[in-house]
Order: C-alpha cells, then sequence, then structure tokens
C-alpha cells in the first residue's frame, strides 16, 4: 500500500496535495468542506492589516477556454482577503482545532515595516495554525501599494522581510515567489539567505485574458476598463515546472524545501512537480474549476501510480527527475534519433507532412509508390525536430527511434558514435574545452 | 377510427401532432456551442480528402475553422463560393458515402467530423440574414436559357447571374426546385426550405423565372438557340421505368416519386392517403424515401423488395439502416413476379433470386407479401428527350465541363452523363457548365 503521508517542514498532512491561498480558503465554511472533501491541508486566503481591503464589485475573473469550453486558463484582479483580520483568526482557530491532523498554513501580506510584521505574527501563532506563507506574489493590485510582488521582485527585500518573520516567530516560515521576474533562482536565494524553510512557488502570472472587440477594454472588463490580473491553471504549468526545477536543482538553493503550485489539476501534475523536487503542492484552479472532490482523484490516482512503479512513500520519487534535468551545453549531440510513423495507426490526415513542408526541414513525403496517400519519414532530411510527434493526432502513431551505434545518420552520412558528445567538445564551439 | 390497421389505402392514420413530429427534421441544427465543439474535432488535414470527396469541392477545413473562431459569415462564403445551394446540400447529401466517408476520422474512430451539420450551422446563420455574400459583375448584356430550375439548372442559372450574364430559367412546374421541392424526403429539408432557399438564391438579380413553360411544348431548343447567347439543359430524369410485371395496371400501384412528391406538396399530411400493406420495389434513395414515409404516416408494415443483396443497393448503408430504424423491413434477393387483386392490389408475388453464372437469377421460389399499396422505385428515365442532341445510356451526353455535342448548349444534373445522381452532383455539373459557358463568352 502506498502511503501518501507528507511531512512538509515539520507541517504533518495526510497527503501532499493543499489548497493554495485564494478564494477556496478564504472562510472556515470553504476550509471545512475542503477537510471533508479529503484534503491535505490549506494555505488560508492571504491575511493582511485591518482596515481590510475591498475588492472590484464587477467581474474579477477572465477565462481561457478550449473548445468545449474546458477552462484552460483563468486570470483574476482580486486582492487578498476582504474580511476583517480578526474574522479569519478566529475561524481559522475553530477549523485547527477540528482537524488536527490537517496542515493549516496561514498566508500574510502586510506593508514592509517590521513592526506591522511584529504585530501580525503573534496573533497567528495564537491561532494554532502550523506555519505561515509569506505572500510576494500577488501581481496587481497589492503590488501598487508596495507589497505583494512588488516585494517578491526584489531579493533584498525577501530577504529582509524573511529575516524578520523568523525572529519573530517559531512557526516555520514558506516564502511563496512571483513568477514575474527574469531568474526565479535570485529570489529563492534571498529567501533562503533570509532563512525561510520552504519556498512555494509560483503565484500568478501577470496577464490580459483577451480584449473586448466590441468595447476594446481588456477582460474582465469594470465599466469600460480593465487591469492586468494573475493568470493560473492548466496554462501556467510549464512555466511553474521549470522554475520549481530550477530551485531544485540550482546549487545555492539544493535542498530547500519547495511547495509546488501552478496548474495541477490531477495526480499527474502533482507526480511531475515531487519528480522535479517538490515536497508537496498546492492546488487552486482546479478546484475553483470542478470543485473540492477533484481532491478524490489526485489521492485515488497518486496512489495506484505509485503501486504501480513501487512506490512505497513520497520521498521514493520526490526530486528523481532534478538530476535529469541539465543545461543545453551538456545534452548529448551523440543521441541521434529519426521519426517513424507507423502505418497502421496513421489515419492519413497529413499534418505532419504540412508542418515539416512548410515549417521544418522538408523530411516526410506524401505519395506512396502508387500514388496513394501515405506519408513516410526521409531519413536524409530528417533532423528529429519533434514537430511531427507533437502535431500527430494519434497518440503513438509517430515516433522518436533511436539510432544504434554504428548506424549511419543518412544526413549527415556520419556513423553513430557509442560515446558521449555535446557542445562544451564539439569543433563549432569557439569556446570548447579541449577534448582530452 | 382510422389507424394503421384500417384496411386499404386511407388518409389520418396518424393524428396531426402525431405526424409533425415523425416527420421533424431528421438532423436537427447544432446549437452555436455544439458547432464550436463539432468544429474542434477537425484536424485541418493536408490536402483534405473530405474537400476530395466532395463533388463541389467545398474546401472543408477552412470553413470549419472559420466556425470555430466564431466567423460563421467568413464560413458561409468559402460554402458559397463553391456550392450555392450548400444549404439545401447540408440537408440533403449522403455526407456518409461523400465528405464524411473520407474524413480521416471516420477511419481512427468511426466518428467522423459532423461536417454536413456544420455546413448547415454555417449557411442556415448566412441565410436568416436574408443577405448573400456575392454581388454580380458588370452586367455583359449576355443572355442564357436556362431549362429546369432544378439544383443543376439553379446552380448554374446563380454563377451566370454573378459573371453578370441575364438569364431566363425556365421549369414546366408551376413551381422551381426541381426534386429539392418535389422528390427530397419531407424529414430532410423541413420548415419550408426549398422554397426559401430558392427565392435567397434568385435575389442575386438578374435571373428571370419563367415557370409552367416546358420544353417541347409550346419551347423548343431552335427557339432557344436564336433568342439566347447560350443555354443549359438541367431536366432531370423525368421518367419512370416500368415494372413490366404482371398487374402494375392495378388500383394501388404508381411510381414512388408520385407519391413522393403528392407528400411533398400536401399542406396537411393527416389528408395524405397512404396504404395498410404497402411494398415498395426497388433499392435506391427513392425507395427508402417512400418507404419511410409510408412508415410514418401511419402504415402497418412497410416492406422494401430490392432484387440483388445489401452491397448492391444504391441506397446507403445509412439510408438502409434509417429505414429498418423506422421500422421497413428489407428484402433482398426478391424480384416481383405478378400483383394480384381485385381492381386493386391486394398481394404482390415475388420469386427468391440468386446471382447465377449468367448473372441474376429466379430460384423457382415464390412467397407473398400483403400489398394494398405498391410503389416502384425501380429508376427513373430522360423524359422529353430533346431532338438533335447525341445521348449516351438514356442520358444527354457531356463532356468535362457540360457541353453536349452541339455547340452553344450546355447540360448538367440527372439529364446528363457523368456523377452520381445526387443534388451535390448537380450543382457542381451546373456550376461548371456556367464558367464553360462564361469562358466562351470571352
Ligand atoms: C425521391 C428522391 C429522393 C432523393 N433524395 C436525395 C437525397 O436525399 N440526397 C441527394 O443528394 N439526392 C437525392 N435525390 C437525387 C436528387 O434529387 C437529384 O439528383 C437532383 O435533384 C438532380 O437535379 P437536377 O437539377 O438535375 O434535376 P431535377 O431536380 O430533377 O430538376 C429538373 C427540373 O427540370 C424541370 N423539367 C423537366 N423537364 C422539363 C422540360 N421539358 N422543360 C422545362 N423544365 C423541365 C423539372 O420540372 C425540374 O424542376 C433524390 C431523388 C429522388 C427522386
Ligand atoms: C482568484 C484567485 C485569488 C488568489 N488569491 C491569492 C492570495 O490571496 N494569496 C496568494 O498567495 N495567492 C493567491 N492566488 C494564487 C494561487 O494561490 C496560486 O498560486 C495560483 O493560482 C497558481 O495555482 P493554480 O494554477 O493551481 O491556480 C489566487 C489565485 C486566484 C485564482
Ligand atoms: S477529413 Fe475530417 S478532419 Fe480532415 S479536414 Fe476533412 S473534416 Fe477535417
Amino acid at each position: 500500500m502506498a502511503d501518501l503521508s507528507n511531512d512538509f517542514i515539520g507541517i504533518k498532512s495526510p497527503n501532499p496535495f493543499w489548497l493554495a491561498s485564494a478564494p477556496p480558503t478564504d472562510k472556515e465554511y470553504n476550509v471545512r468542506r475542503a477537510f471533508e472533501a479529503g484534503w491535505g491541508g490549506v494555505v488560508w486566503k492571504t491575511l493582511g492589516l485591518d482596515p481590510h481591503i475591498v475588492n472590484v464589485n464587477g467581474p474579477r475573473y477572465g477565462a481561457v477556454w478550449g473548445a468545449d469550453r474546458r477552462l484552460l486558463g483563468l486570470n483574476n484582479i482580486e486582492l487578498i482577503t476582504d474580511r476583517p483580520l480578526r474574522v479569519n483568526l478566529d475561524e481559522i482557530k475553530v477549523v485547527k482545532r477540528d482537524y488536527p491532523d490537517r496542515a493549516v498554513v496561514v498566508s500574510l501580506m502586510v506593508p514592509c515595516e517590521e513592526e506591522c510584521w511584529k504585530g501580525i505574527l503573534p496573533q497567528v501563532e495564537e491561532t494554532g495554525a502550523d506555519g505561515i506563507e509569506l505572500n510576494f506574489g500577488c501581481p496587481h493590485g497589492m503590488s501598487e501599494r508596495g507589497m505583494g510582488s512588488a516585494v517578491g521582485q526584489v531579493p533584498d527585500y525577501i530577504e529582509m522581510v524573511t529575516r524578520w518573520c523568523k525572529a519573530n516567530t517559531r512557526m516555520p516560515v514558506i516564502v511563496k515567489l512571483t513568477p514575474n521576474i527574469t531568474d526565479i533562482r535570485y529570489p529563492a536565494r534571498a529567501a533562503k539567505a533570509g532563512g525561510a524553510d520552504a519556498v512555494s512557488l509560483i503565484n500568478t502570472v501577470s496577464s490580459i485574458t483577451s480584449v473586448n472587440l466590441d468595447s476594446f477594454s481588456p477582460e474582465p472588463t469594470i465599466d469600460g476598463k480593465g487591469s492586468h490580473g494573475g493568470y493560473c491553471g492548466p496554462a501556467v504549468k510549464p512555466i511553474a515546472l521549470n522554475m520549481v526545477a530550477e530551485i531544485a536543482r540550482d546549487a545555492e538553493t539544493a535542498g530547500l524545501p519547495i511547495s509546488g503550485i501552478g496548474g495541477i489539476t490531477n495526480w499527474r501534475d502533482a507526480a511531475e512537480f515531487i519528480a522535479l523536487g517538490a515536497g508537496n503542492v498546492q492546488v487552486c484552479t482546479a478546484a475553483m474549476t470542478y470543485g473540492f472532490r477533484v481532491v478524490g482523484e489526485m489521492i485515488s490516482g497518486l496512489k495506484l501510480w505509485m503501486e504501480e512503479k513501487g512506490h512505497e512513500t513520497l520521498a521514493d520519487f520526490e526530486g528523481r527527475a532534478v538530476p535529469n534535468v541539465t543545461d543545453w551545453q551538456f545534452l548529448n549531440l551523440n543521441y541521434v534519433t529519426k521519426a517513424r510513423i507507423d502505418q497502421d495507426l496513421c489515419i492519413k490526415c497529413g499534418r505532419c507532412y504540412a508542418v515539416c513542408e512548410d515549417t521544418s526541414h522538408q523530411a516526410i513525403s506524401m505519395a506512396g509508390p502508387n500514388g496513394e496517400r501515405r506519408f513516410e519519414v526521409i531519413d536524409e532530411e530528417c533532423v528529429a525536430c519533434n514537430l511531427c510527434v507533437n502535431v500527430c493526432p494519434v497518440e503513438g502513431c509517430i515516433t522518436m527511434e533511436e539510432l544504434a551505434t554504428g548506424a549511419v545518420d543518412l544526413r549527415t552520412g556520419e556513423t553513430v558514435k557509442p560515446d558521449h558528445g555535446d557542445w562544451t567538445t564539439h569543433p563549432n564551439n569557439p569556446s570548447r574545452v579541449a577534448a582530452e | 377510427m382510422t389507424d394503421r390497421l384500417t384496411p386499404g389505402i386511407v388518409a389520418g392514420r396518424r393524428d396531426a401532432r402525431e405526424l409533425v413530429e415523425a416527420f421533424a427534421d431528421l438532423h436537427p441544427p447544432l446549437t452555436a456551442h455544439e458547432a464550436r465543439v463539432a468544429a474542434d474535432r477537425c484536424y485541418f488535414c493536408h490536402d483534405a480528402p473530405c474537400v476530395t470527396a466532395c463533388p463541389t469541392s467545398i474546401d472543408i477545413p477552412q470553413f470549419i475553422r472559420e466556425i470555430s473562431t466564431g466567423a460563421t459569415r467568413a464560413a458561409a462564403k468559402t460554402i458559397f463560393d463553391q456550392n450555392i445551394l450548400g444549404g439545401m446540400c447540408a440537408r440533403v447529401c449522403p455526407t456518409e458515402t461523400l465528405c464524411e466517408e473520407a474524413c480521416v476520422r471516420e477511419a481512427a474512430e468511426g466518428e467522423p467530423v459532423q461536417i454536413g451539420r456544420l455546413q448547415r450551422f454555417a449557411t442556415d446563420a448566412q441565410m436568416a440574414t436574408g443577405a448573400q455574400l456575392n454581388s454580380r459583375s458588370a452586367l455583359t448584356g449576355k443572355r442564357v436559357a436556362v431549362v429546369g430550375a432544378g439544383p443543376a439548372g439553379l446552380a448554374c442559372a446563380h454563377r451566370l447571374a454573378v459573371h453578370g450574364h441575364d438569364v431566363t430559367l425556365y421549369d414546366a412546374k408551376n413551381k422551381a426546385g426541381g426534386l429539392n421541392e418535389f422528390g427530397i424526403a419531407a424529414y430532410k429539408t423541413v420548415g419550408g426550405f426549398a422554397q426559401a432557399e430558392i427565392d435567397w438564391l434568385l435575389s442575386i438579380g438578374g435571373i428571370t423565372l419563367e415557370t409552367g413553360k416546358r420544353l417541347g411544348d409550346g419551347l423548343s431548343l431552335e427557339q432557344l438557340q436564336a433568342e439566347f447567347d447560350a443555354v443549359f439543359l438541367g431536366i432531370g430524369l423525368g421518367g419512370v421505368n416500368a415494372l413490366r410485371a404482371e398487374g402494375e395496371e392495378l388500383g394501388g400501384v404508381l411510381p414512388a416519386v408520385e407519391f413522393i412528391a403528392d407528400l411533398r406538396q400536401a399542406d396537411d399530411l393527416s389528408t395524405l392517403p397512404v396504404g395498410r400493406n404497402v411494398v415498395v420495389i426497388g433499392g435506391g434513395m427513392t425507395a427508402v424515401d417512400a418507404a419511410v414515409q409510408s412508415k410514418l404516416l401511419g402504415a402497418e408494415t412497410v416492406t422494401i423488395a430490392y432484387r440483388r443483396g445489401r452491397e448492391a443497393m444504391s441506397a446507403s448503408e445509412w439510408e438502409q439502416d434509417l429505414a429498418t430504424a423506422k421500422g421497413v423491413t428489407i428484402r433482398h434477393w426478391a424480384q416481383p413476379v405478378r400483383i394480384t387483386g381485385n381492381g386493386a392490389a391486394a398481394e404482390v408475388e415475388f420469386e427468391y433470386t440468386r446471382s447465377g453464372a449468367n448473372g441474376l437469377e429466379g430460384t423457382g421460389e415464390i412467397f407473398r407479401l400483403p400489398a394494398d399499396q405498391v410503389f416502384t422505385a425501380i429508376g427513373q428515365t430522360l423524359n422529353d428527350t430533346p431532338e438533335g442532341l447525341a445521348l449516351e445510356g438514356g442520358k444527354i451526353k457531356i463532356d468535362g465541363e457540360g457541353r453536349t455535342s452541339v455547340s452553344s448548349i450546355w447540360a448538367g444534373g440527372d439529364c446528363a452523363t457523368g456523377g452520381d445522381d445526387l443534388t451535390v452532383t448537380a450543382v457542381a455539373e451546373g456550376r461548371d457548365a456556367a464558367e464553360s459557358i462564361h469562358r466562351t463568352f470571352g
């Protein structure tokens, strides 16, 4: 039996699925429902100082959909909690009391002054919450007031605020990072330098989801105007995965616990984040799209996969993909593949032909010997770019087959070598290191 | 009370409400959301097989992509540029043997992109605006006579009008439309669509419709040749093949196309008489349509008898399945020997058949079916054969662009050689003949 129980920086939860700080965790009512549905933990919707903020009274969310209205990306212009601090703290306290086995972490965002943090931390501690998460991420609304991503974009501030928190509370401190920066390693290093117990990422990506072509205003539109919002959901997962991996494999931050966030919609997404070094995961959009019951599939699917693979605990595969993330220059240039089209599976749509002919290397031929619609790879031209695989509507129909050592690559005329050879030693590299 | 068990040929076997339901749209229109979802399934194939399979070569992936982005009007233009009767074709084309059969998703999953219904979505939306997307080129002063206002003639006339030529469109009947109006099954073109489409099509201008004018009856080819710069014949197949079986003169025995025409013209289907036991002889779309509609009118038993096997039937497998789903029995390998009855048909006697060394042969074994109404659907023939034109296989001989053996006369559609006898083929041939005529005008 696979064991999903999770210990993240000492915070225990029955499974690694936490709800991210967002509307699903804004109130006692929601959080109780979430725990009843099976979520392992929550990061409470970000608290701020009184007087509490106000939200817009028009639409807060915009979306990007697939054809069947499948929600692919969500953006929001919502702020932190719009309820009085006391109300939230009281609710956190009773929820934690009633669900001692679940993780309850409190997200915080107060002005960048030590006094403000000193003031709020004991109040949070008093609730019995398991930890705090510093929201340095929100890209809208709060950043204009010198909070959220305005802090998260300046590593020095991250380090400073983290240090204040560590100095003023015994609770573990998670620093939530914004993706709206050029290199995620700098804020992560700053968090570590400030003494953070962990980082969590990503918060939302600054975005405009669409423009209303009648009113010429961005969506969601408030009285004819729109503002950039924060983008999340399945569309941001690749961005989040990369950022998690960057931190996991950075020499300076290696070993710093990571709570993975961004587009996690099912067990597979979660497993990928964990494999790339996340100690647990947080989910927002999937819950906001389907309701809390989605955690059921996340739990059963992850369990099943772990059992099939023989992973008994999350630790068995945590970070297993990290060593395989490398820099381009170290990729083996002696690894040669060619596209292969399975004629039995081919449905003859010709998409591979169209894209290879128009946008790649003219490496697919269209007519068979008797002029029939038959698509075949021309090995002399195929550079193994994988575009045909990506556009083929039939899974498994086009595959990339490795050429064995000693075989001749018909495109280059060269024999496939057994040894590793990469850009660092390549003759075309002006700054190559001499191969000894 | 009259019901399905009432003997003889009587009206009112079902009440008006039941009939409305029975004759409702066979492929109801897609909603906007359904259309988006259906459109999303298209792979936008390279050199798409569906386009090759369409006799009018509509750029199907293009119009589907236009639908998927909400550019429905652009989709309609893509369709109408190739096929001005795209609305009718969306309803009546046997897509299962044309575009949808060729669709790669049919090969992949047995579930093609719903091309026909998507085409209907785009064309309906445009036609609902009442506007056409074409306008006429500068007038040329050339005049063309188009004889027959079926799909071939309509498509030809429209394309000529677009090119700036003036057209006089003659039809022997009192209404235009040809089999769109008098032949196609009622549940394929509900709500008076055929006439609405003609009104919309004629709104291009430059086409003068003259109904009640029959070529060969006060109107001659010489006259038309003298009066016009070119002539196009799209007169369809007005005659029917005789059964050549004993008893075919009995009451209750009639060509299926006549029954169907009456049905299409009936204002109230509960006034249309139908037999209790109906037998339809034939294996094409006409046989299926007559059988299904008899059943829907309330006949107790309806049997299609065809002298060969299932695969040989020209009605598609999908049409055959439709018939059986509606309660029609299809009997293969049976040929009619005689119809018996006292003044009116009462029974049809069949002999079993098989394919022997010298083709089809009777087995000598006989069976009988009760029948108070017998429809023959064993093929239509060219009527009013215009003199002086070379024929081939009983049809007017044409070349690849619709030219007959006489210069200045073109022909297309069912009356001419080549292509299947389908609405869409008629449209393609009418259109191509118009282009050919236009080219000769220089
Ligand atoms: C019962 C039935 C069901 C069918 N169902 C389908 C279907 O579901 N899908 C499909 O694709 N096809 C179907 N078809 C076939 C399709 O209707 C024909 O292929 C198509 O209508 C042919 O078009 P046309 O313009 O050549 O001829 P027609 O539609 O027959 O039009 C010919 C026109 O010429 C006129 N005419 C004839 N002689 C003269 C004359 N001497 N002078 C002046 N005018 C004349 C007629 O009145 C008529 O209006 C069906 C056919 C039948 C009979
Ligand atoms: C409506 C909405 C409000 C959010 N509010 C907060 C917030 O108050 N504090 C915070 O740290 N993150 C907030 N987030 C960001 C989420 O916690 C999360 O980081 C982000 O949505 C990415 O995860 P996902 O792809 O699973 O949604 C919010 C997201 C949404 C959609
Ligand atoms: S064959 Fe099917 S999938 Fe391909 S372009 Fe045509 S409709 Fe689309």
